[in-house]
């Protein structure tokens, strides 16, 4: 006898395999016959949707569920992404059935509790960051920056300087950086980083010039390492009369101890779902926060919540008309700016410095442990920062052993894989980003799962290079998943219609 | 200390591992004279029993609205399991499932996901979803001209009957790669966008024109007709649509002779609860031969090292991480877990469900519109057929009849003479399967009483 669900060999099934003609799930409505409705205007072919048991269905997707890796069931060392806990209170109390039925345009009369964790939130996202304003609306990091560069080319084209359409970005930065330049209409210029991990200074100045229209970095650099030149870059940046832009994505590591706003940054974008632990989701919904300096305030995307005698109330165009404009149809990801808000207040003043001392401690501990274990760091005359990169580059000569295969036997250890081949830069790479909310023996438990592969290189090469061995797919063939395309089900031949 | 779990032992060994006295040390490559003074402008920790009161608080004081606004989110039944099942923490707290063989989940429902969006849809391919319906858009005209080798032009033909914020959002994404947007009128009876005012664009280079069905006004436009002109103008078609209404209106396969080319719209109806306007999430689909061009990520089924089936993300060249400035879009994490939400419910409901859900909002609203007809200076705005969904006529103002229902708990409507001063004092207003009988008595009798 094999269960509905069971494993047989084809793959999971999926819930198409599981929909029969006429069965009906959750409760439904009672049918309505509609005269309002012209027969022309009518689908004409209903659409093949799954028919399935309300029960089915629970157990379909919590099977499915069960065959992720996530932070709650497991270390996710994933480099740049900062996998730390997300606290069920957060995500508790941003669902209270209030906030949850509250309609976008309803009016604000109806929305001040709201409205005031949302205003607060701004507050306290320019008091960490050292900006002047913030405008939540941006609903990842990528539409954040692309809400900076914007905000950088409009501020160029109101003083009459449309000749600046040029960004400088490191050829380590995050590929979202050249993309969302070229998004915005502006000209990629890439300049390389000096062997110790720092921005080349002199590749710097020979870049800038009167077609700049802004720098872009991460500073913790994507390679792990606080840029100590930064002071020098801002000063570069300004004599050219170009816009500094800060990639938040490694805010994590420099909570509370250093703000973008001192640094000299003229714009940032926060991931509010790394630094400020809102759930990634599978892959979103995160939030993209901007914050601005004084000169890019009339810039910012609405809706921005504003305080007035009334209370509080959304401002738009009518009350910043230079902004850049509107990113979404309403307010961006609110639910989730809601998480990071009670996140925010629940760790407190103290709690932020906090996350970027035991961030770091948990990235340099893990560091030193991983090299005396005999592993290969791509900066060793570097402080780590809340990541580091080891390069693997010697065990893929030496053994045939890559990165990726690396990857892939530590999820046989039930250990998720480190961001691989990213920075491009290192060669056989690996990104590692521990968080603060690890204990100890979780980050030694790693040590010891490296450790045994490392061993395994030597002893089972094979091993590792075929490796998960334990999952419930072995490697995948994407080579062939672009090749032949399946990207929607199709009913088997022969199946019932 | 909130959720970090070292004791102090653990410090010290853990600095001694490094070969540093203090935590401090582990600072030092930062500039000093960078150091930040201590945060004062944020309150110091609350604990979760704090918080949840202080949220608790907030939250009843906005109360809960007997709601009929839509214009673009609207208000549905959302089953409990969808949420309950979303929420797990191994979806909840995975991320983008780039080690395909650790994120079968996630992946396997992306696939689903694909697969019933394309159902709706009635196209070939959908990408894993976009942030949502108004970005969604942007990215869609951004994609046009991309897959429309014959206009030299990067033009857009985008009705004024497009929802407002749509139009705006698109200007502001799109706008930077100098895309031209150009208004098209609708008409003033109907509340369709006209034909007729599609002919004076007859000669020009078009890329593509949007046709969103229903329109902002609630109004079924002739989508059929409009398809046609454009195909025969040389211009895509880039569909708009309410993923409800598709249980019912037609398809956007269906549209004309060879109907939409790219069809993108709001998720939220879908499983996804108001929240006061996100997280909801695009969703876009399109022709295979435009596959190339589609941003953002898309899942495929394959093959593992022992042919058994399995799913990945695929087509990644299209993407910033590999392609940098030369990606489709810079999109990359968008709105998963909400997109796992809506696969859960349209799993739950499946077709018929949906049919029972688009029927009885269209029902409702047509009580709802017939009711309010009868109060002495309110009529429909518009005589075209309509979906879930009216444009109401007053004769004064309806911003201060807003803020007065609003005091009685009720959200009236959307005040729609901001975005159309032309057709005077209009109120667009909305009623779901979620609202009864009494319901739509009780907002009509406050109105009558204001008057």
């Amino acid at each position: 006898m094999k269960d509905v669900g069971e494993y047989d060999g084809a793959g999971e099934a999926t819930i198409f395999d599981r929909s029969r003609p006429g069965r009906t799930a959750t409760a439904q409505l009672a049918p309505e016959t509609l005269a309002s409705l012209p027969p022309e205007l009518r689908r004409r072919r209903r659409p093949e949707l799954p028919e399935v048991s309300e029960l089915q269905a629970v157990r379909h997707y919590t099977r499915l569920s069960q065959k992720n890796f996530s932070i709650d069931t497991q270390f996710y060392p994933l480099g740049s992404c900062t996998m730390k806990y997300n606290p069920r209170g957060s995500n508790h109390y941003a669902m209270l059935p209030e906030f949850l039925s509250r309609h976008p345009l309803a009016p604000v009369s109806m929305g001040q509790g709201l409205l005031a964790c949302l205003y607060e939130l701004q507050q306290m996202l320019c008091e960490v960051t050292g900006m002047e304003g913030v405008s939540l609306t941006p609903m990842a990091g990528a539409q954040g920056e692309f809400a900076g560069v914007a905000m950088i080319r409009a501020f160029h084209r109101a003083r009459g300087d449309a000749a600046r359409n040029e960004i400088i970005v490191p050829e380590a930065a995050h590929g979202t950086n050249p993309a969302t330049a070229t998004m915005c209409g502006m000209k990629v210029v890439e300049i390389p980083c000096n062997p110790d991990g720092d921005c080349d200074l002199e590749a710097l100045r020979r870049a800038v010039g009167v077609n700049t229209a802004g720098v872009m970095l991460t500073n913790p650099s994507t390679l792990g390492v606080f840029e100590r030149s930064i002071s020098e870059i801002a000063a570069i940046a300004r004599q050219a009369g170009a816009l500094l832009y800060y990639d938040g994505a490694n805010l994590n590591a420099i909570l509370g101890k250093v703000r973008p706003g001192d640094m000299g940054f003229d714009v940032m974008h926060m991931n509010l779902h790394k630094t400020f632990s809102t759930p990634h989701g599978g892959g979103g919904p995160g939030a993209g926060a901007v914050g601005v300096g004084r000169r890019l305030l009339p810039y910012l995307p609405v809706p921005i919540v504003g305080r007035d005698a009334t209370g509080y109330v959304w401002l738009d165009e009518r009350d910043l008309p230079e902004t850049i404009g509107r990113l979404s149809a309403f307010m961006g990801n609110v639910g989730v700016l809601l998480r990071a808000y009670i996140y925010m207040r629940m760790i407190g003043r103290d709690g932020m410095r906090r996350v970027a001392e035991y961030a770091v401690l948990n990235a340099n501990y893990l560091l030193a442990r991983l090299r005396r274990a005999g592993f290969e760091a791509a900066y060793p005359d570097r402080r780590a920062s809340h990541e580091f990169i080891l390069t693997l580059k010697r065990e893929a000569a030496e053994r045939g052993v890559t990165a990726m295969d690396f990857a892939k036997r530590l999820l046989d250890f039930g250990q998720h894989a480190p961001t691989v081949y990213f920075p491009q830069l290192v060669p056989e790479c690996l990104l590692i980003e521990p968080t603060e909310t690890e204990a100890k023996e979780t980050l030694d438990g790693f040590v010891a799962a490296m450790t045994a592969i490392l061993a395994e290189t030597v002893t089972d090469p094979e091993r590792v290079k075929t490796a998960p061995h334990r999952l419930p797919v072995r490697r995948l063939d994407d080579v062939r998943a672009a090749k032949h395309l399946d990207l929607v089900w199709k009913r088997p031949p022969g199946g019932d219609s | 200390m909130a959720f970090i779990p070292h004791t102090d032992q653990e410090v010290r060994e853990m600095l001694g591992a490094i070969g540093v006295d203090a935590i401090e040390a582990l600072f030092d490559e930062i500039p000093a004279d960078l150091r930040a003074a201590p945060l004062a402008g944020i309150p110091p920790a609350a604990t979760e029993m704090q918080i949840g009161r202080l949220m608790s608080e907030r939250a009843a004081r906005d109360g809960r609205a007997l709601n009929f606004i839509g214009a673009g989110a609207y208000e549905h039944h959302i089953p409990a399991a969808v949420w309950a099942i979303a929420t797990r923490g191994e979806f909840y707290s995975a991320y983008t499932p780039y080690q395909a063989e650790a994120s079968q989940g996630t992946l396997q429902t992306i696939y689903e996901y694909q697969s019933m969006i394309a159902a709706l849809t009635g196209m070939e391919v959908s990408n894993a979803s976009l942030y949502d319906g108004a970005s969604a858009l942007a990215e869609a005209c951004l994609m046009a001209v991309r897959a429309n080798r014959r206009a030299k032009t990067p033009r857009i033909l985008m009705p004024r009957a497009v929802n407002p914020a749509y139009r705006r959002c698109a200007a502001a994404i799109a706008g930077p790669q100098q895309l031209l947007f150009e208004s098209v009128d609708f008409d003033h009876e109907s509340g369709r966008t006209a034909p007729d005012a599609l002919e004076s664009w007859g000669g020009a280079d078009i890329a593509a024109l949007v046709i969103q069905q229903p329109n902002f006004f609630g109004s079924i436009e002739e989508a059929g007709r409009l398809t046609d002109w454009a195909h025969a103008h040389g211009a895509l078609v880039v569909a708009v649509v309410n993923p409800t209404s598709l249980a019912l209106i037609s398809s956007p396969n269906e549209w004309g002779q060879r109907g939409a080319d790219i069809v993108v719209g709001e998720g939220q109806p879908l499983g996804v609860p108001l929240s006061a306007g996100g997280p909801y999430f695009g969703f876009m689909a399109t022709r295979m031969e435009y596959v190339r061009q589609m941003p953002g990520r898309i899942a495929g089924r394959t093959l593992d090292l022992d042919g058994r089936p399995g799913y990945t993300l695929t087509l990644q060249a299209r993407e910033q991480h590999i392609r940098r400035g030369r990606a489709t879009s810079n999109i990359c994490t968008n709105q998963g877990l909400v997109m796992t939400a809506a696969t859960i419910y349209l799993a739950l409901l499946g077709a018929t469900g949906l049919e029972r859900v688009a029927a009885a909002a269209c029902a409702r609203t047509e009580e709802l519109v017939a009711r309010l007809a009868r109060i002495d200076g309110v009529r429909p705005a518009f005589s075209a057929p309509r979906f879930h969904e009216a444009l109401l006529r007053f004769d004064r103002p309806v911003g201060p009849l807003v803020d007065a229902l609003a005091r009685l708990g009720i959200a009236a409507g959307y005040d729609a003479a901001r975005d159309y001063p032309e057709l005077g004092h209009t109120l667009l207003v909305c009623a779901t399967e979620t609202k009864t009988a009494e319901d739509v008595l009780r907002y009509a009798s406050a109105l009558e009483a204001l008057r």
